[in-house]
């Protein structure tokens, strides 16, 4: 009952500070709708060539944003002390960094979950493709904010932590960019793709499961030193 | 209460403190005395479990969950004194009415600011907001780093006084303070002087 409370708690305090800070979240927004909208001004909007190229586009851009508001994640806390009385306070902090990491989706991931039909449309994906691009991308952003949570706690300590969170993290995005972009082009092309869909459930399960204990480890690192 | 056993620090090359031990139970005040980095703040965080790279046994008697005042405040910018206090209060799990919070607040001479931004209070304000957690939970320890910096002699007074009626209660406070408080202080450290 109290794990579900702190939990709670947690997506409260970190939603209310988002809502009164909300360039932070704001700008990755921005950062991916200006990134995907480049590309057809860049290649041309021949329909085939953008239907061909989209799934890759779209995907890559919001493994990028989630990478530039995943940095800030930890920092504010850690900068002002609140890690350190969370760390001392009676509840496990593997449950405030999920409840971190939740938040962290509703300000990042989902609102680009959301956005990502008008790319669709943008880029003249058929109704099939941009609904299979919404469920993929339900699956897959939290994993990309869980793994990135791991990069956020272990470069805390460091003064310029930002690139190196991108370097340690963006390996681990390969094969969520592989599944989402062969499920999307699957799904355009009118094939089955629920071998692809299990596979980032499963990649979603694991994460969820693991990359909070990886991230807790790499916080009391960066606090007790 | 607090047993420390053979503490040894070492950072940069330089020995903190070696072989320190000490006991001190319920109803005591210890005080850690030093020069600008004799090792105050290390040895605090030492006996609060926030550094690890050190030699020697810490034995709390039992799981106290120290409440700890340091260097950083710990207080969010962008959220107002009450909601700081009621995510203290959610942190180590207590169930705290608004009444509750307001006389924290009182204690610190902080009311009418309780819905404003902790960013657009003052340094000394802010720190209010921070030690308000020790009028308001009920933890049986207290580690204090400075407690008294940015806080004018009425707070100092109220902080003090809140501090006897804390020993007088059977909890115990360790501090480390340029300071000198008012009160006996049942225990003594000095760092750097051997």
């Amino acid at each position: 009952m109290s794990a579900i409370r702190i939990l709670l708690a947690t997506i409260h305090r970190d939603l209310l500070i988002h809502c009164r800070r909300p360039a932070d979240i704001l700008n990755p927004l921005m950062f991916f709708l200006m990134v995907v909208a480049l590309f057809p001004l860049g290649i041309g909007a021949a329909p085939a060539v953008l239907t061909e190229i989209a799934a890759g586009v779209i995907w890559v851009a919001v493994l990028l944003s989630t990478l530039l508001s995943i940095d800030v994640m930890f920092r504010g806390d850690f900068d002002d002390g609140s890690i350190e009385q969370i760390v001392l306070g009676r509840h496990p902090l593997i449950l405030v960094i999920f409840g971190k990491s939740i938040a962290q989706w509703l300000v990042s991931g989902l609102p680009m979950t959301i956005m990502s039909p008008v790319f669709g449309l943008m880029f003249h994906l058929n109704a099939g493709g941009i609904l299979a691009l919404v469920i993929a991308l339900l699956l897959a952003t939290p994993v990309m904010i869980l793994l990135g949570s791991i990069g956020a706690a272990l470069t805390l300590g460091l003064k310029n932590g930002g690139v190196l969170t991108a370097i340690v993290i963006l390996p681990l995005y390969i094969p969520l960019l592989i599944l989402g972009t062969s499920l999307v082009d699957n799904a355009i092309a009118g094939l089955e793709y629920t071998g692809q869909l299990l596979w980032l459930g499963a990649l979603l399960a694991i994460s969820t499961g693991f990359a909070p204990l990886a991230a807790v480890a790499g916080l009391k690192i960066a606090v007790k030193c | 209460m607090l047993q420390a056993e053979n503490l040894t620090c070492e950072r940069n090359r330089q020995v903190l403190f070696q072989e320190l031990s000490f006991t001190c139970g319920p109803g005591e005040t210890l005080a850690i005395n030093g020069a600008n980095g004799a090792g105050k703040t290390t040895l605090l965080r030492i006996l609060a479990g926030l550094y690890e790279d050190y030699e020697g046994d810490v034995d709390w008697q039992l799981e106290e969950y120290p409440m700890y005042v340091g260097h950083k405040s710990g207080v969010k910018d962008l959220l107002t004194p009450y909601e700081n206090l009621s995510w203290a209060a959610e942190l180590y799990n207590c169930d705290i009415t608004r009444e509750e919070l307001e006389e924290a607040l009182q204690a610190v001479a902080l009311r009418g600011n309780e819905d404003v931004n902790c960013g657009a209070l003052s340094q000394g304000q802010r720190k209010r907001v921070c030690l308000a957690r020790l009028f308001l939970l009920d933890n049986p320890v207290w580690i204090l780093d400075e407690p008294f910096s940015a806080i004018d002699t009425k707070g100092v007074e109220i902080l003090e006084a809140r501090m006897l009626q804390h020993i007088d209660a059977g909890g115990l406070v360790i501090m480390a303070s340029h300071q000198p408080v008012s009160f006996a202080c049942s225990q003594i450290i000095n760092l750097g002087s051997s």
